[in-house]
């Protein structure tokens, strides 16, 4: 779905937990999430923390976005 | 041990009654052999015959397929067979559509032996492949040479009873059925086998063909988000509580488009996930966790981003084939660039 997309001709960032799968299927803009159930955030950590984090890595994704890559580029 | 009897499927063009001008006569049977039934008669020897060859056109069974079906199976059905050979087909595809209907119906009905041979583009292939024994053959009739002795060959195992080698052994296209066996080394033992002869450079073959996955170039970086409508897509499963639309767990076959009109964050109480391959204890209460609407939300109201568009697309990553989740995409890429979306996030679990 990242590459049809991609091919639609809009930016995309993948916001995966996996990054060796986001890296082989082709994404291009990559962001790791953090676990499996909980690719943006952290529950663990309660309510607040969690959301503080979702919150830093929807700000890398945005900065992802706005960043030229020339391949498959993990922002970590 | 009496000679088993077979009777065989072609078309108009192969029976020698005429190309595309004939492509629309109905279903006829005659006695014994015609055409390529020659030689398949000859690569059975004497262990089977051809009693009774079936021909009906192509655009004739693909317009009339079910009266069609009907009308050969009872022709079929006269001669007593103890095995059915439909084509080879090899490129032609309404053939390769007739081939493999006929052989699913007489295996269903008669209960006997069935085999096919087509080319791998055939969309026959894809639509019988998982069902029926479909040998592979090159692309044009040229190569009936090879394609005959393999379906004789292959069939006539199935009606002994003997054993099925594999598709590689066999020359069938892979019916994606997966068979367990023990073999005498193990796998690390193997592993390691395949890395040192990689390492010498001599040939090692892969025990697993790995799917090959295209690239696409990275659109340029967005100038200005504060200035762009931003879209969440995700492969997460979350969809509205009760799950409307039917979205599958696993294996998708479809993917929806949901209002978020009006929310400042996704609740529990509207939404659900119903992706089968992650613990959804964490989702379920929060499913933010996926589709981050609270904090994009917020971003949206400070003018970090332009806007937030009102919906997000939803589907079950899990088990969905690279097809089909193409298929969403080239789909739903079309409504996002219609509505002027400028950037997506997509987020998988």
């Amino acid at each position: 779905m990242v590459k049809e997309v991609e091919r639609a001709g809009i930016p995309v960032v993948h916001m995966a937990t996996v990054v060796p799968i986001s890296l082989t299927i082709g994404a291009n803009r990559i962001i790791p999430g953090v676990g499996i159930p909980y690719p943006l955030g952290d529950p663990t950590l309660g309510e607040v923390k969690s959301k503080k984090i979702r919150r830093s890595m929807v700000e890398r994704a945005l900065t992802a976005l706005q960043t030229e890559v020339d391949g498959q580029t993990v922002f970590e | 041990m009496r000679k088993l009897r077979v009777v065989h499927y072609i078309n108009n063009f192969f029976a020698g009654i005429g190309g595309e001008e004939k492509a629309d006569i109905p279903p006829e049977v005659r006695e014994g052999v015609v055409g390529p039934g020659l030689a398949l008669n000859k690569a059975l020897g004497n262990e089977a015959e051809i009693v009774a060859t079936v021909i009906c056109g192509d655009s004739y069974f693909g317009q009339k397929t079910d009266s069609a079906k009907e009308t050969m199976l009872e022709m079929i059905k006269s001669h007593k067979p103890d095995i059915f050979v439909a084509g080879p087909a090899f490129n032609a595809g309404r053939y390769g559509f007739a081939c493999g209907e006929m052989a699913m119906y007489v295996e269903k009905e008669l209960e006997i032996p069935v085999v096919s041979a087509m080319y791998r583009e055939n969309p026959g292939v894809d639509m019988y492949k998982r069902d029926l024994h479909i040998i592979e053959t090159e692309i044009s009739a040229a190569d009936m040479r090879n394609a005959v002795p393999r379906m004789a060959n292959l069939v006539l195992k199935l009606a002994k009873g003997e054993e099925v080698g594999s598709p590689a052994e066999e020359g069938y296209h892979e019916r994606g059925i997966r068979v367990n066996y023990f073999h005498e080394k193990r796998g690390s033992e193997r592993g390691v086998d395949l890395l040192v002869k990689k390492m010498n450079g001599q040939e090692c073959v892969t025990e697993y063909p790995m799917p090959v996955f295209d690239r696409v170039d990275p659109n340029p970086a967005v100038k200005d988000i504060s200035k762009v409508k931003v879209a969440i897509v995700t492969s997460g499963g979350i969809v509205p509580q009760g799950n409307p639309d039917r979205i599958e767990s696993s294996s998708a076959t479809k993917y929806g488009i949901y209002d978020i009109n009006g929310m400042d964050r996704l609740s529990a109480d509207d939404f659900m996930t119903i992706h089968g391959g992650y613990d959804r204890a964490f989702v379920t209460e929060d499913p933010n966790l996926v589709v981050p609407l609270d904090v994009m939300r917020e971003m949206e109201s400070e003018g970090v981003i332009g806007e937030l568009a009102n919906y997000f697309v939803t589907t079950t990553g899990t088990g969905t084939s690279v097809g089909n989740a193409k298929g969403f995409g080239e789909d739903f890429a079309q409504k996002l660039v219609a509505d002027g979306v400028g950037a997506v996030i997509l987020t998988s679990t």
